[in-house]
């Protein structure tokens, strides 16, 4: 995060102060192997360059293995033929890009000044008290649930608009808070 | 009332007449509603024509600037011998709006109709769709109807039989609003930071890729096929002011709204009848406190100017504010404004690209004299420096985004000063501020 966002008191989960390996210390093995690596080539065909697949290759990355290491980072510059510091730079840039493990369910509710005035925070709070995480940006206790506040999610007739990892439910109230979590294993 | 609600009977459905409509989201049902004809048609014509029919029915970019589309189109020259790009910009994270959102999940053909007819006059065989990371619904539904026009011969190399190659690929975004600027959109889909670009050059001479490029809105594109199929007087017929404001616009009406959801009503409509006729007014016992009428960088708008203010480009200038995207956010008599306002500031801080110095430290230095004066540990001096502030962010930086943090502050303090005002004692000033925030706390 930037310097002026840590000064407004964002939270730094203990986990960015790593240098982006398995937290567990397994071995990395390549995401793009078999049907990825012929996703990758054939996403290529689009693009009349390697480096405007960075971001179409950085979410299959995301999607396979839930957030983005170190260790891929350098396997998709390699494959795209740039530096891995490029790489994390467009990474850290973007908001959607995991740079740690986060929970199973990561949460992530708009508060933005339309929702805001339809009551989202009372639905951050609600979250926040229903999954045990206690506080914004860090993950529950039993791992399953990461609950963060983001910028306007572009639904806002439909406030409070909550994504859970890429489900995105409209119109949630802290009363339909209990129910939500309760699909959720 | 808008979308989720009932068609109001005095929208005007050319864009949303199929929202809600879930037969209309494939090709086989677009088609039974008169989807492609008009590419059919397009594809028959010259290039030059088609531009010619945009430039006459006077519509103008949707996402918030406004700028004459067949004007952008022709500046794209034929015979160059550069591949040309169209980018459909579906970032859409202006708080307060919603509209594309809407029309890729419900009418994705329509924007893929549109974009084909589009990059076929600007003679661009590959058109990017630039959607932002957290649209599921619409990335899902527009990757579907795109696979249904390739497997239908309506894209790919030989579009509908007439020979040219027209090409549409999806491209998901990962959370930046800053992507929504067009240069900016141009740098993320090279696989850049989403930084913006110092024009000139402007795209239409060296966009994505250093090639010409148009880049145009979700809803400006999706407007394109019926214009074609209806042509351009129909269109420019539908306005009830202006002639300089043609058309429908879809307003993505929420916050403290009885009725919120997307309208679809001409140009030229009353905001006042809008809101309360259409949108139902403020929530039962709450009267409106404040409007701000084309999403969060535009001039926040008091009651007695949005009820006097016309809706079109030109109206809402008249009345102190912008049409912008149309993401009209209202706000109720038990609003904090400064609460409010120091949460858009909080937003644009959080959405900075931070190149430039002004826009990086003005907005995260707004935000935090805003909560200060929020928290009760404001100083008579703030509103000055903020006013100050706002100055130094206003026509100096690469991008608007600056320009947006300090538009609401600047309409904030001058038309809601008293809730500032009343949040800061008098007695109050710079020297004992430590002693005050320690007793504030």
């Amino acid at each position: 995060m930037s310097d002026a966002a840590r000064d407004m008191g964002q939270k730094v989960a203990p986990s960015e102060l790593t240098a982006g390996h398995d937290p567990h210390g397994a071995p990395y093995g390549p995401v793009f192997v078999g049907a990825r690596r012929a996703e990758l080539d054939e996403l290529l065909t689009h693009y009349p360059t390697k480096m405007a697949a960075l971001l179409p290759a950085l979410w299959m990355v995301q999607e396979d293995r839930g957030w983005v290491s170190a260790d891929a980072m350098v396997e998709v510059a390699s494959l795209l033929g740039l530096t891995p510091a490029y790489v994390r730079g467009v990474v850290t840039f973007y908001t959607m890009y995991h740079q740690h493990p986060v929970g199973r369910y990561f949460v992530q509710v708009c508060t933005t000044s339309p929702c805001n005035v339809c009551g989202a925070e009372d639905v951050v709070r609600a979250l926040l008290e229903r999954t045990g995480c206690g506080e914004l940006g860090v993950t529950s206790p039993d791992g399953r649930f990461t609950v963060i506040e983001v910028e306007c999610l572009g639904a806002c007739g439909f406030a409070t608009p909550v994504m859970i990892n890429d489900e995105f439910i409209e119109s949630v109230t802290p009363q339909r808070v209990p129910d939500i979590l309760s699909r959720l294993k | 009332m808008g979308y989720p609600q009932k068609i109001h009977p005095r929208e005007t459905p050319v864009l949303s007449k199929h929202f809600g409509d879930a037969e209309a989201l494939t090709l086989q049902g677009w088609r039974a509603r008169g989807g492609y004809a008009a590419l059919e048609q397009a594809l028959g014509m010259e290039p030059a024509a088609i531009t010619n029919v945009i430039k006459e029915s006077g519509l103008r970019g949707r996402g918030g600037a406004g700028f004459p589309t067949g004007m952008k189109w022709s500046f794209m020259k034929p015979g160059d011998g550069k591949p040309h790009y169209l980018c459909c910009n579906a970032d859409e994270s202006e708080p307060g709006t919603f509209k594309d959102r809407e029309i890729m999940r419900w009418t994705p053909h329509a924007v893929i109709e549109g974009c084909a007819i589009a990059a076929y006059a600007i003679a661009a065989e590959t058109t990017y769709v630039y959607i932002r990371g957290e649209f599921t619904e619409p990335l899902r539904e527009m990757t579907r109807a795109v696979k249904e026009a390739y497997a239908a011969g309506i894209l790919g190399p030989n579009a509908m039989g007439s020979g040219k190659r027209i090409d549409v690929h999806v491209h998901k975004g990962a959370g930046a609003y800053i992507c929504g600027e067009e240069t900016a959109l141009m740098n993320s889909l090279e696989g850049r930071r989403g930084n913006p670009r110092i024009k000139p050059p402007f795209p239409a001479v060296a966009g994505v890729f250093a090639q010409p490029t148009t880049i145009n809105n979700v809803e400006t594109l999706a407007a394109v096929p019926a214009i074609l199929t209806n042509g351009a007087q129909w269109y420019k017929g539908l306005c009830l002011g202006s002639p300089k404001s043609t058309g429908t616009k879809l307003y993505s009406v929420c916050g403290n709204v009885r009725y919120p959801g997307n309208y679809e009503v001409t140009m030229g409509f009353s905001f006042k009848e809008f809101l309360y006729d259409l949108c139902g007014g403020a929530p039962e016992g709450r009267n409106f406190k404040a409007i701000i009428p084309g999403g969060a960088s535009v001039p926040i708008m008091t009651v007695e100017e949005a009820e006097g203010a016309v809706m079109d480009y030109e109206g809402f200038v008249a009345a102190g504010s912008m049409l912008g995207s149309g993401g009209v956010i209202c706000f109720d008599d038990q609003q904090n404004m400064v609460k409010q306002i120091a949460r858009l500031a909080r937003f644009f801080a959080h959405e900075s690209c931070a190149q430039c110095t002004q826009c990086r430290e003005g907005t995260a230095w707004m935000t935090k004299i805003l909560e200060r004066i929020r928290d009760g540990g404001g100083t008579p001096e703030d509103l000055d420096t903020l006013l100050d502030l706002a100055e130094q962010m206003t026509g100096k930086t690469i991008c608007v985004l600056s320009d947006s943090c300090a538009t609401p502050v600047i309409s904030g303090i001058q038309k809601f000063r008293q809730e500032f005002e009343a949040l800061i004692p008098p007695s109050r000033s710079r020297v004992s501020t430590a002693a005050v925030a320690t007793a504030v706390a």
